[in-house]
């Protein structure tokens, strides 16, 4: 199979490689369009997450997708599942809002807590942090699909099966000929 | 053209259309539904105190004690009268909902509860307590004459949207004008 791939390559001529390498950008730039779209189109800096923790079972799994949305004028309120960023910590965590407290001049500040956790977020949030703000979230679930994002946890856990499939997927679109 | 490889990407390839689409079709169907239900709640004791928040901060401020019923009936509406086959769970939750001189909205959830797809929900809760505290964010508790209780819920559906659905029906109740000791 693999001298097939070799032949295949010997046999291109300079211009086919180049239309091949070519249309291969075109792959990973639109790939890259789409996303950029999606986040002025959602107005959230991560349109899409894959939830990683166990902690809203048995709503979301571990590898379950969801969509987001950040609109700046639409305000947070209780029960809705947030995606926020915690000061010192990489990864956003998506926990449904507990609490709110609306200032009148409009400033609001909301608590949360994961459906599958016994107690609120307070021992989660940065040290001496008792509440969340606007500027802390990534944005609010809107849409849910399981599984898929287990594919990415499959590529961040074993960055072996990463390398493999993406040299495969390389390898297919230079070689691969209409 | 009959190898091994082909016929397997051949039947990977159709597998993954044929679950998209289904997933798809599931998403579409209940795109449009109604899911609104009625409920009816009721306090019974209703007591305020005034309490540091231990480990949050020093200052006293006003903790809510409430007693409830709660009827309702809202898997089993969704379930047997729409039969839906997108809803995985519910996540009900009772907020309250109330203003005072310092916040213009203050929203609580006082007690949630999940509940799996196949079972009893026909919530009929008698003398309950709130599952959370009660806290206000300083003293505007005591006294407070308009303090509303209503019930949401969260259909958690198998593949599609989130919606959270206000039930309809509320309780509106006042808190008394003295600390308990």
């Amino acid at each position: 199979m693999f001298d097939g791939f070799l032949d295949d390559l010997k046999r291109m001529n300079k211009r086919q490689f180049l239309y091949q390498v070519l249309s291969f950008g075109m792959i990973v730039s639109s790939a890259l369009m789409i996303w950029k779209g999606l986040m002025v189109f959602t107005g959230s800096e991560s349109p899409i997450v894959v939830v990683l923790s166990g902690s809203m079972e048995p709503a979301f799994h571990r590898g379950d997708l969801l969509f987001l949305t950040n609109y700046e004028e639409e305000p947070v309120r209780v029960g809705e599942i947030v995606v926020f960023k915690i000061e010192g910590r990489d990864i956003p965590i998506v926990h449904r809002v507990l609490k709110i407290h609306e200032k009148n001049n409009g400033t609001i500040k909301f608590l949360t807590k994961g459906d599958n956790n016994s107690v609120d977020d307070r021992g989660l949030y940065a040290p001496g942090q008792q509440w969340l703000e606007k500027t802390d979230m990534v944005g609010r679930a809107r849409g849910f699909l399981p599984y898929v994002g287990m594919v990415t946890i499959l590529m961040n856990e074993y960055p072996k099966v990463k390398f493999a499939v993406l040299a495969c997927l390389g390898l297919y679109v230079l070689v691969h000929r209409e | 053209m009959h190898s091994l490889l082909a016929r397997g990407n051949a039947v990977l390839a159709y597998t993954l259309s044929v679950l998209v689409t289904l997933t798809f079709a599931c998403f579409l169907s209940t795109i449009m539904v109604d899911y609104r239900t009625a409920t009816e709640m009721k306090t019974l004791k209703i007591e305020v105190k005034n309490l540091p928040e231990y480990g949050v901060s020093k200052k006293l401020n006003d903790l809510g004690h409430i007693t409830f019923n709660l009827d309702t009936d809202i898997l089993f509406f969704i379930t047997i009268n729409l039969f839906n086959w997108n809803v995985k769970q519910l996540f009900v939750y009772m907020t309250a909902e109330y203003e005072t001189p310092t916040n213009e909205l203050n929203q609580i959830i006082l007690w949630d509860k999940i509940i799996l797809r196949g079972e009893n929900s026909n919530l009929h809760l008698k003398n309950m307590r709130t599952k959370y505290y009660f806290w206000d964010d300083g003293n505007g508790l005591r006294g407070n004459k308009n303090v509303t209780l209503t019930l949401s819920y969260n259909i958690i559906p198998n593949v599609g949207r989130l919606p959270i659905i206000g039930a309809i029906g509320s309780h509106t109740f006042s808190f008394p004008s003295q600390y308990t000791r």
